[in-house]
């Protein structure tokens, strides 16, 4: 039984890994008409095999479909830490804190929603864009005075975050005051209540969720971005302890009761589908190619490589180091929308700093600075270790939860010993990799070197 | 020529160190925060003095246990770059080594049952020894396998490779020892191999008799307090005199300073690398059993949190510096203590992170630290 089932696994991760080849292929092809057919294709071959059926035998199975939603959410947390760390160089651990942020922030404005109220929306949706100008606001204000110390901006921004925050609680209450007629009462159901609305409500709050976890990630990162690469990485680290021990106290010292603090948060209506996975996988994806290839992402690139050197080309060190942070933070909290609304439970042990190393290892076995490592990689690490591994050991008695993480330390140790740059080493494919003149331009480079 | 008039007052334009514009904005911020932390502080200690005390006697019991790992973080991030995450795990083996000593061997009462006529003082004061020594060499030959295995053949690999090694260490030692026929994953009461007396201070020192509490608004200590005080004060002189005045300290110095030049001079790098990971797993061996006597319970994950608490004090004491090491680490206790006292005990690991990004943004070395150049 079990050598069937570690052979089926193999084989799903085998496809999955070729469907990812297949995606990334067809969206590489100039018509926009290929593009559009390979994402529906990619998106048809999944659903097809959601149906797909033989007697008793599923072949994506309930549990397999979790394990698939599972993998998108991980693929890009994994991609937006490979962003910052493998591209850009700063050692984050914070990662799993704005994946828990994004989680619990989108779980909150649909719990709140189905429940009939619609001041989760309000007054995070105003919150997020006022902020947002804001800090641009801000930021254009601080430009005129150069040299300005960055506890200073800090301060600045803090107080302006502060202000905007206050706003937005008093006129998102009044809104959602406001337009409380329209969920009707019990029995009747109002228009904001159909499931028309509840999915749009979904998509928004995905998209706050990511937009709030990278604000944050600007207000920590904009002071902490400057301590230098392992003093970096201890504070973000600090910055994912803080975050879960305040998920722990989310009904006690912070107000929000219906997150029920270290109990966890139940009744998040499950909303995701493969097709809302699947979008968002797709839109980060996007963004982060796009980003990467645009010439902020070759600063951000030029930054890892050496920073003097990227300064005296005139490139603005800490910007990068800015942008690339709250990019990687944008996709961790899209990521941590879509997983709370797989899952509908929020538990703050979820979020412990200890997982947090996951993404972490995944995004080294994948290879830093290949994203397609990070997402193959996300797709393997989820199928085998919390799919197979996890039925494997769960048959063989009460230690077997243990032996899991027993197990893969001395999987990572021996990766680390034989391939340390990671099983994808920087391997781009189809639709990631650099453009063609970029990549003759490189391999000019490697002949000169090699006549040299 | 134009340039030559320009020059002098461009160069004093240079020279002139002009003070950041707006600097005064964030140095209120941190004046702000400065006094409210005071005004807690002090509205608190002018409530209740002795409480005050007692908090701070509190932290300055924790600060001394984190002061023991310290050392072993500041010394190998001094000498190897290396944020030994494992460290934490090694503390956490030397409490669970002294606890099967005491409890299965009754290690703590050898000289007693292999010489009977020995006074029961003098046999429990060398039996304690016994079981902290045993775990010092344990937590040695431990550190001492996985610089070997794990860290050595990554010497000259990418440092994030040794990273996540270390992570993967330290995974591998906390999970293993949650396995049932190791040390199994509960929580375990820590049996003591000395009784932990404790006294209270009311117009002279009386002992608390066992089951009673202190009476109210008194200090109260334990002698568990005063050997971890002493431990860790005995430690930090022995390492200062092992760094500056032995040729082994030299060596150190000299590796964590240029690893390349000290091979030159003739320094075996490798083994300084060996010995610094050993000497500060002992002193880690050595924390943890006084950690698991103090604080009476223990579980495989009891490393982690010490363990990160420690690193952070020796990064705000200045990694690479013993002093700055101790005195982060008394600042990691009081401030740990003290919030848990006057703020709220969930905010502990904030405040102490808060604490730390604030030092490096004003200091970035550290209290102790030193731009560049001598390192200990």
């Amino acid at each position: 039984m079990e050598l069937g089932y570690l052979f089926t696994t193999i084989l799903k991760m085998a496809l999955l890994v070729a469907w990812i080849y297949g995606l990334l292929w067809g969206l590489n092809k100039k018509e926009i008409w290929k593009k559009a057919l390979t994402i529906l294709l990619a998106f048809g071959v999944i659903q097809g095999a959601f149906l797909l059926q033989f007697g008793d035998y599923a072949v994506f199975s309930a549990f397999d479909q979790g394990l698939l939603y599972q993998a998108v959410t991980m693929a890009m947390v994994a991609m937006g830490l490979n962003l910052i760390y493998g591209f850009n160089g700063q050692f984050s651990l914070a990662q799993w804190g704005f994946y828990g942020i994004g989680a619990y922030c989108a779980a909150d404005i649909t719990y709140r929603w189905t429940n009939g109220d619609a001041s989760g929306l309000f007054v995070l949706g105003i919150g997020v864009v006022l902020a947002a100008l804001a800090l641009i606001g801000v930021g254009r204000l601080l430009r005129l005075k150069r040299g300005i110390p960055v506890l200073s901006a800090f301060t600045f921004y803090l107080v302006a975050i502060i202000i905007v925050g206050f706003v937005a609680v008093f006129v998102g209450k009044e809104l959602a005051a406001a337009v409380d007629p329209g969920f009707g009462g019990r029995g009747a159901p109002g228009a904001l209540a159909s499931p028309a609305a509840v999915q749009i409500v979904f998509f928004l709050s995905v998209l706050i969720a990511g937009a709030f976890a990278a604000e944050v990630s600007f207000l920590f990162g904009l002071p902490v971005l400057t301590l230098g690469s392992d003093y970096f990485g201890i504070a973000t680290l600090g910055f994912a302890i803080v975050v879960q021990t305040m998920m722990v106290n989310s009904d006690t010292i912070l107000p929000f009761p219906e997150m029920k603090g270290g109990r966890g948060m139940i009744g998040i209506p499950k909303l995701t589908s493969w097709i809302a996975a699947f979008a968002f996988l797709l839109m980060v994806v996007v963004i982060v190619r796009n980003f990467i290839r645009s010439s902020t992402g070759r600063a951000t690139m030029s930054v890892r490589e050496d920073e003097i050197a990227a300064k005296a080309m005139g490139i603005n060190v800490a910007g990068s180091k800015l942008m690339a942070f709250v990019l990687g933070s944008f996709v961790a909290g899209i990521g941590g929308g879509v997983y709370a609304h797989y899952i509908g439970f929020l538990s703050p042990s979820t979020f412990s700093f200890l997982a947090g190393f996951n993404p972490l290892i995944i995004v080294v076995f994948g290879g830093l600075g290949s994203m397609t490592g990070s997402i193959a990689a996300s797709f393997v690490w989820i199928f085998f270790l919390e799919g197979f591994l996890r039925v494997l050991l769960a048959q063989m008695g009460t230690d077997a939860p243990t032996w899991r993480f027993v197990l893969y330390p001395i999987t990572l140790l021996l990766l680390m010993l034989i391939r340390p740059q990671g099983l994808m080493g920087s391997v781009e494919w189809g639709f990631l990799r650099a453009d063609r003149i970029i990549r003759r331009l490189k391999g000019n480079d490697a002949a000169q070197k090699g006549q040299a | 020529m134009p340039e030559k008039s320009d020059l002098p007052a461009a160069m004093s334009g240079i020279s002139r160190r002009r003070r950041p514009p707006l600097a005064w904005v964030g140095n209120g911020f941190l004046i702000i925060v400065a006094v409210l932390a005071a005004y807690v502080l002090v509205s608190n200690l002018a409530k209740n003095p002795i409480e005050f005390l007692q908090n701070v006697l509190d932290g300055l019991k924790l600060g001394c246990v984190y002061a023991l790992i310290a050392l072993g973080y500041t010394m190998v991030y001094g000498i190897v770059k290396l944020i030994n995450f494992a460290h934490g795990d090694v503390f956490m083996v030397g409490a669970f080594t002294s606890f099967y000593a005491v409890s299965q061997f009754n290690l703590h009462q050898w000289p007693q049952m292999l010489f009977p006529a020995i006074p029961a003082g003098i046999s429990l004061v060398v039996g304690s020894f016994t079981v902290i020594l045993l775990s010092m060499v344990v937590c040695t030959l431990l550190a001492i396998t996985i610089e070997r295995v794990a860290y050595k053949p990554l010497r000259d690999a990418p440092r994030i490779a040794a990273l996540i090694t270390a992570i993967g260490v330290s995974f591998f030692l906390e999970f293993f020892g949650a396995l049932q026929f190791v040390f199994s994953p509960r929580f375990i009461p820590y049996k003591s191999p000395f009784d932990t007396t404790a006294w209270y201070i009311q117009g002279g020192i009386h002992p608390i008799v066992s089951g009673q509490s202190s009476p109210d608004n008194t200090i109260s200590f334990s002698n568990i307090f005063l050997i971890i005080l002493v431990a860790s004060v005995l430690v930090q002189l022995f390492l200062q005199f092992l760094v500056r005045r032995t040729k082994i300290g030299v060596a150190m110095r000299a590796a964590s300073f240029d690893k390349p030049t000290a091979r030159l001079m003739g320094i075996n790098v490798d083994r300084v690398i060996s010995f610094t990971f050993a000497i500060g797993a002992a002193f880690a061996g050595l924390g943890g059993v006084l950690y698991a006597i103090a604080y009476a319970s223990i579980w495989t994950q009891l490393g982690i949190l010490p363990g990160l608490k420690a690193f952070v004090a020796a990064v705000l004491g200045g990694i690479g510096s013993l002093p700055g090491a101790f005195v982060g680490a008394l600042i990691m206790g009081q401030a740990e203590s003290l919030t848990m006292s006057y703020i709220s005990t969930p905010m502990r690991d904030a405040v102490a992170f808060t604490i730390l990004i604030i030092v490096l943004l004003v200091k970035p070395t550290g209290i102790f630290g030193e731009p560049a150049g001598e390192k200990a």
